[in-house]
């Protein structure tokens, strides 16, 4: 499932914005948003989610429940997994 | 106040200077022939290169903060560390005081505001990066606004603030853009300590937690410390007193970052009230009192160079320290004014400044000289108004702050800055501001200021602080020493007899407005 940010609590730090491994984050009207087709809660590339591992405010950063699971992405967070997969 | 006016007031301010500045040269002309910088205004233990470096510098020289002023501009927004004193929703507490949002700009926009600054306050002579993150989490922003300055304002010195977890990544970039000087916040160099002051950090892309992050974060501050040293970039370190958490553990702080290089060790206290929101705000964990910061600072003394006149300033300061002139350069007001960068008024008036700060010197050593030979154990503080250039040129009723002085048969010896509510608000004085200011400058034997009104006068009077006022517009180290001469004086003669006076009370409020 993808990340999404919870408006009313970013304080529009931008933490996390260059740490994206995918480029989904950008700021809007003052508050930073995640682009949902883009996240890939940074399987393959990182142990955990950057965006919420660096937001300074708990809970801002948060699984988006509202959209279908993400395809692409495995619950099970091994980093090596995807690369394993395009590799074949 | 309106900007323009406000200016007025410092065009004024600058020639009534020029003009004491004439008067007390002569004044002191018998002996500035021999005059040197005191030891506590000047060079003191640091190595001449060193000396020539930070003389000027505002924040890194006691006497420089008199004469010249600083700007940080707020591009770094981001952080990668999560302090307990710090609540990101408002600007970072370490470097800035707490309290309230800074207008955060881009690079390009920096750069305009800090020509505009510079023309318009030919003192100011540093620019700093200080947040309100960490200027390393942000590392494209923070160097690209270097870079443009100082390819525009070349006479600028450049400096940065940390928290020291990325520093090691940068050091060559800080060196290839010729950055004057670093300072690192350095709370604590035992992990079990910074467990209690650090809830987590992010680093290699992980969030740590606990006693892991808190060793991250030491081992690399000392190891940025090192690298810096190494190069030859001047470092300075600064670290905030807790209470019980690592007050004491600072004095081992201080000896871990002398012998690793460190110019000078600023000691900060813990500004922490509930409204700001931070953990320790709300955890009612208190700051020190002013007794127990001095006491500290005395304790570290001997070990390295303390610095005593830090504000804590915001990230988005401008101006003389303890004077935020920040209102006046908001980006609105900067993308309207004329900006024509000219270095060579700006040198001319650096020149007077100079002139002005060795007449200072010299009328402060000679009335040392007057003293010479007196003994006495006598040792009390007293609190000065001022707005700048070394002199006693502000009313009661206006200080924003007042700065402490240690006074000794030795001399008169900056030992620290009491911010305080201004008591006068349009025309009439607040009763509770009044009682807060006096609980600020508790400790204080005496107060000069350039002018008082006379029912603060009296509260003065009554809670055993003396009002001086007969050394308006006057240098201050040179009258403190006169007063104190006075007060020996009437010591020895029997007329009063000499008590020492208790503690006073940082203030810990949110901060003081500009203007
Ligand atoms: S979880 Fe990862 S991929 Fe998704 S928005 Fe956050 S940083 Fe980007
Ligand atoms: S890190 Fe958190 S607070 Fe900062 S911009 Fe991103 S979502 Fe907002
Ligand atoms: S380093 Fe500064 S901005 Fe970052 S958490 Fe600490 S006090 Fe706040």
């Amino acid at each position: 499932m993808p990340f999404k940010i919870i408006s009313s609590q970013c304080t529009s730090c931008s933490a996390c914005e260059p740490l994206c491994p995918n480029v989904a984050i950008s700021e809007k009207g003052g508050s930073f948003v995640i682009e949902a087709a883009k996240c890939t809660e940074c399987v393959g590339h990182f142990d955990e989610p950057q965006c919420a591992a660096a937001c300074p405010v708990d809970n801002t950063c948060v699984v988006d429940t509202s959209l279908p699971r993400y395809q692409g992405a495995s619950l099970k967070r091994d980093p090596h997994e995807r690369h394993a997969k395009s590799c074949c | 106040m309106n900007a323009v006016v406000e200016r007025g007031k410092h065009v004024k301010a600058a020639m009534d200077n020029g003009r004491m500045m004439q008067s007390a040269a002569c004044r002191a002309s018998a002996k500035s022939a021999q005059a040197s910088y005191g030891s506590q205004a000047g060079q003191g233990d640091l190595p001449t290169e060193v000396w020539k470096k930070v003389k000027n510098h505002p924040c890194y020289s006691e006497d420089a903060h008199h004469h010249y002023a600083r700007m940080h501009v707020a591009v770094a927004p981001a952080c990668n560390i999560q302090c307990n004193y710090c609540n990101r929703k408002y600007d970072c507490a370490n470097e800035s005081r707490p309290g309230v949002v800074s207008e955060k700009l881009t690079p390009e926009q920096a750069v305009r505001k800090v020509l505009a600054v510079a023309t318009t306050i030919p003192q100011m002579t540093v620019l700093g990066i200080a947040g309100p993150g960490d200027p390393l989490a942000n590392p494209a922003k923070t160097f690209k606004t270097f870079e443009l300055v100082a390819e525009a304002a070349p006479d600028i010195k450049l400096c940065l603030s940390t928290n020291g977890l990325a520093l090691p990544d940068h050091i060559d970039t800080i060196a290839r853009l010729k950055i004057d000087h670093v300072t690192i916040t350095i709370n604590m160099v035992d992990p079990e300590i910074g467990a209690k002051i650090y809830p987590w950090i992010f680093f290699n892309h992980k969030r740590y937690t606990g006693i892991d992050a808190a060793r991250i974060l030491t081992d690399r501050q000392l190891q940025g410390l090192e690298m810096l040293s190494e190069r030859g970039i001047l470092c300075k370190v600064n670290s905030v007193m807790i209470p019980n958490i690592n007050d004491d553990h600072l004095i081992e702080v201080n000896k871990a970052v002398k012998s690793r290089g460190a110019f000078l060790h600023n000691i900060m206290p813990l500004i922490s009230a509930p409204e700001h929101g931070t953990v320790f705000g709300l955890k009612g964990q208190r700051g020190p009192t002013a007794q127990e910061l001095k006491a500290l600072q005395d304790a570290c003394g001997g070990e390295l160079k303390m610095m005593r006149h830090c504000r804590q300033c915001r990230a988005d300061a401008v101006g003389l320290l303890g004077e935020d002139r920040r209102a006046e350069f908001t980006t609105d007001q900067v993308m309207k004014m004329d900006v024509q960068y000219d270095l060579e008024m700006r040198k001319a008036y650096q020149e007077r400044v100079e002139h002005e700060r060795a007449a200072k010197v010299a009328a402060a050593q000679n009335e040392r000289a007057e003293m010479s030979g007196e003994m006495s154990p006598i040792t009390l503080l007293v609190a000065v108004a001022t707005k700048g250039s070394g002199l006693i040129n502000e009313h009661f009723g206006h200080a924003k702050e007042f700065q402490v002085y240690e006074l000794s048969t030795s001399g008169a010896k900056f030992v620290g800055h009491r911010r305080v509510d201004v008591y006068c608000q349009s025309g009439y004085g607040e009763e509770d501001r009044l009682s807060a200011i006096m609980r600020g400058i508790h400790d204080c034997h005496a107060v000069f200021i350039s002018k008082i009104g006379g029912c603060p006068k009296s509260n003065l009077i009554k809670a055993g602080i003396e009002p001086v006022d007969q050394y308006a517009y006057e240098f201050i180290e040179k009258s403190a020493i006169a007063w104190f001469r006075s007060y020996l004086d009437k010591v020895k003669r029997g007329e009063i007899q000499h008590v020492q006076r208790s503690d006073a009370a940082i203030r810990q409020g949110s901060l003081i407005s500009a203007g």
